[in-house]
């Protein structure tokens, strides 16, 4: 956490990647902060504005080709996100965004660079997967099943320094075998939109990493765990 | 009317009164259906003879359709598709119900409007906005835009009636020789950050707008709502009384207005009109029922969303969320939508098939809440008076009916 002691979130490019309420995951954490007395400042950072590198947790959403090519080409220009990533900043990036932290992706017909920052390269697959997603979590991470929403037309093949974020059990993820990535405490997957609604774990983990505590406060979950379970029955019918 | 259209008419007509005897719908859609089989050029045929209409947007299209078909009602009798079916099928039976009449107004679909405009060759087009509907299956909006605006240049003569506040619509507009703007004020901004000619951002301040990088902006309107009325390019100001909620529906009027005066209605004859509609295809329906008078309000996209909220009063308010297939099978919208307006301390009540997506989404907001299982248990569980009903596009349905079969 930063020196002024405040919890700093920042949302990447919400005027470029933001299609399909990727704002929940920046409204979720500075929530589950907040009930934990945890004092957290959010700030949206826009294409034309230089990205800071001294916050403590980042967060990119989905989007188009044409904005995902030119958030790749001025997050790549700014260097902001790289140098946050160096000094141990944790990162939840969804779906086009989870693409263009990898070291190459697919937009608009053509390959364009990504942020290198996980060892992943992204393609098309020969179908749009849409649908609920569910996967087991690697048991390292110690958290209970992810269950989502895809909506995505890529096909994300994982190098050898990153870590599947899940086994799929139901829907496509990255191949329909394994979902997302992890390395360090950079998180990207395919459940797209507010992905942190459904897995609270996952929120609360990057609060961990963020703060360095090795656990939190319990809060009610009541209704997020009804969801969870809804879900995870909706996904295996 | 060549005689292959006058059979197509009249056999769209007897299919849409046997659909309608056989229970199903009003038949627009299945009457137009079978007539356009028959002579394809149907729709040009029934249109041609008539002064025309169209009224396209993401929100507030059969409101102002059927503002505007009241207010050009000064003038004769106006042909209009009041049912909501506003694709090509539902156009043709619409013409072909009315029998032959000088206007006809007519609600489309903003995918069909380049069709639309081609077979109808219209007078006047009324473009109210632009937003994201049905996320996982739309086209992005600023396609759509660039839809609208190819078609309207390859029309010039058309009279474009359209909103300075949405910069989607601007820029849809801008290049027709004829435009009317009105103002109706734009709640939601999310989908016009990015400038659609160059891609820089677009700023706000005190109901202006200006694009960073490029000459667009916000046009000067000529059709300005103002407090409980709409003023007029004279500068006239006009209270108007309407039986529908909320500024949202002065907005609609405002157009209305302005894409009657296109045809020769004054504001003056066109505003005593307006205050005669009531109910919407059931939406702004009251239904009394146990000692509660409840509302009906349809939103089934973040933008309608807002306007719910600006058009439900403060009172015990039902939120019901449905994914089904004409609702979009992803919730993440949810996430869109600041439900604070709802933090005022009134009793909220939230049902429906996804109400757990919506019971996490509340809970983040900070909007206290309760769950039922049923509309019947909402009704119970809510004070007498007032019950103000917010549901998206199935959950509605679900509720008219529900209310339909006691009533
Ligand atoms: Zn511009």
């Amino acid at each position: 956490m930063s020196t002024e002691s405040v919890l700093r979130i920042v949302w990447i490019y919400p005027d470029l990647l933001s299609t399909y309420g990727d704002r929940g995951n920046m409204l979720i954490l500075a929530h589950r902060a907040a009930l934990r007395g945890i004092p957290a400042q959010t700030y949206e950072v826009r294409s034309d504005q230089p990205m800071p590198a001294t916050a403590d947790i980042y967060l990119i959403g989905g989007g188009e080709d044409g904005p995902q090519a030119l958030a790749a080409q001025r997050l790549i220009a700014d260097g902001g996100v790289h140098r946050a990533v160096g000094q141990g900043a944790a990162v939840l990036a969804i779906c086009a965004g989870y693409q263009l932290f990898g070291h190459s992706f697919f937009a608009k017909g053509a390959k364009f660079a990504g942020l290198g920052l996980l060892d992943l390269d992204s393609d098309r697959g020969e179908t749009r997967a849409v649908g609920e997603l569910r996967g087991e979590i690697d048991p390292r991470l110690g958290l209970p099943a992810l269950t989502g929403f895809e909506n995505h037309g890529g096909r994300t093949h994982l190098g050898p320094d990153v870590s599947p974020l899940a086994r799929v059990s139901a829907g496509i993820g990255n191949d329909g075998q394994t979902e997302g990535a992890w390395h360090g405490k950079i998180l990207g997957t395919y459940s797209h939109g507010p992905a942190l609604a459904r897995n609270p774990a996952i929120a609360d983990l990057l609060l961990r990493w963020a703060i360095g505590a090795d656990s939190l406060a319990p809060v009610d979950d009541t209704w997020a765990e009804a969801l969870r379970a809804e879900r995870l029955t909706a996904a295996s019918v | 009317m060549p005689m292959r259209a006058k059979v197509a008419s009249s056999v769209s007509r007897t299919a849409a009164a046997i659909s309608r005897a056989a229970g199903r719908g009003d038949g627009s859609v299945i009457g137009g259906w079978i007539g356009l089989k028959i002579d394809p050029d149907l729709l040009k045929n029934l249109a041609a003879g008539r002064a025309i209409a169209l009224v396209s947007g993401t929100n507030g299209k059969t409101t102002t359709t059927r503002l505007t078909a009241a207010a050009l009602g000064v003038l004769g009798p106006v042909a209009t598709n009041s049912f909501g079916a506003n694709m090509p099928t539902g156009h043709t039976s619409a013409l072909a119900k009315a029998g032959a009449t000088p206007f006809a107004v007519l609600e489309v679909d903003e995918h069909y409007l380049a069709r639309v405009i081609d077979e109808t060759t219209p007078r006047a087009v009324a473009l109210l906005n632009l937003s994201r509907d049905q996320l996982d299956r739309a086209k992005e909006v600023a396609m759509m835009a660039q839809m609208w605006r190819t078609a309207l240049v390859d029309h010039p003569d058309i009279r474009v009636i359209a909103n300075a506040d949405d910069p989607m619509v601007v820029w849809a507009a801008t290049q027709s020789p004829n435009v009317t703007w009105f103002s109706a004020g734009q709640r939601w901004h999310d989908d016009s950050w990015v400038c659609p000619e160059c891609g820089s951002p677009i700023e706000r301040r005190e109901g202006e707008w200006w694009c960073t990088g490029c000459p667009l902006r916000r046009p000067r309107a000529q059709w300005v709502v103002e407090d409980e009325g709409v003023t007029d390019p004279n500068g006239d100001w006009h209270l108007v009384k309407l039986q529908l909620p909320g500024r949202v529906n002065l907005g609609n009027a405002a157009a209305a207005l302005a894409t009657a005066a296109e045809f020769g209605v004054r504001a003056i004859e066109g505003v005593p009109r307006l205050s005669s509609v009531s109910s919407v295809a059931g939406r702004y329906a009251q239904v009394d029922r146990d000692g509660r008078n409840i509302r009906l309000l349809l939103a089934k996209n973040p933008a309608s969303w807002l306007e719910a909220f600006d058009m439900a009063d403060q009172a015990p308010t039902l939120l019901s969320i449905n994914a089904r297939d004409p609702d979009g099978l992803d919730t993440s919208w949810l996430y869109d939508v600041d439900f604070s307006p709802l933090r005022d301390g009134r009793p909220v009540l939230i049902t429906g098939d996804r109400a757990y997506d919506l019971a996490v989404r509340l809970t983040v907001n900070g909007v206290p809440f309760r769950h039922v299982k049923t509309f019947d248990e909402a009704i119970q569980a809510s004070p007498p008076g007032r019950l103000e009903v917010i549901a998206n596009y199935t959950a509605f349905q679900d509720i008219r009916a529900e209310l339909d079969r006691v009533n």
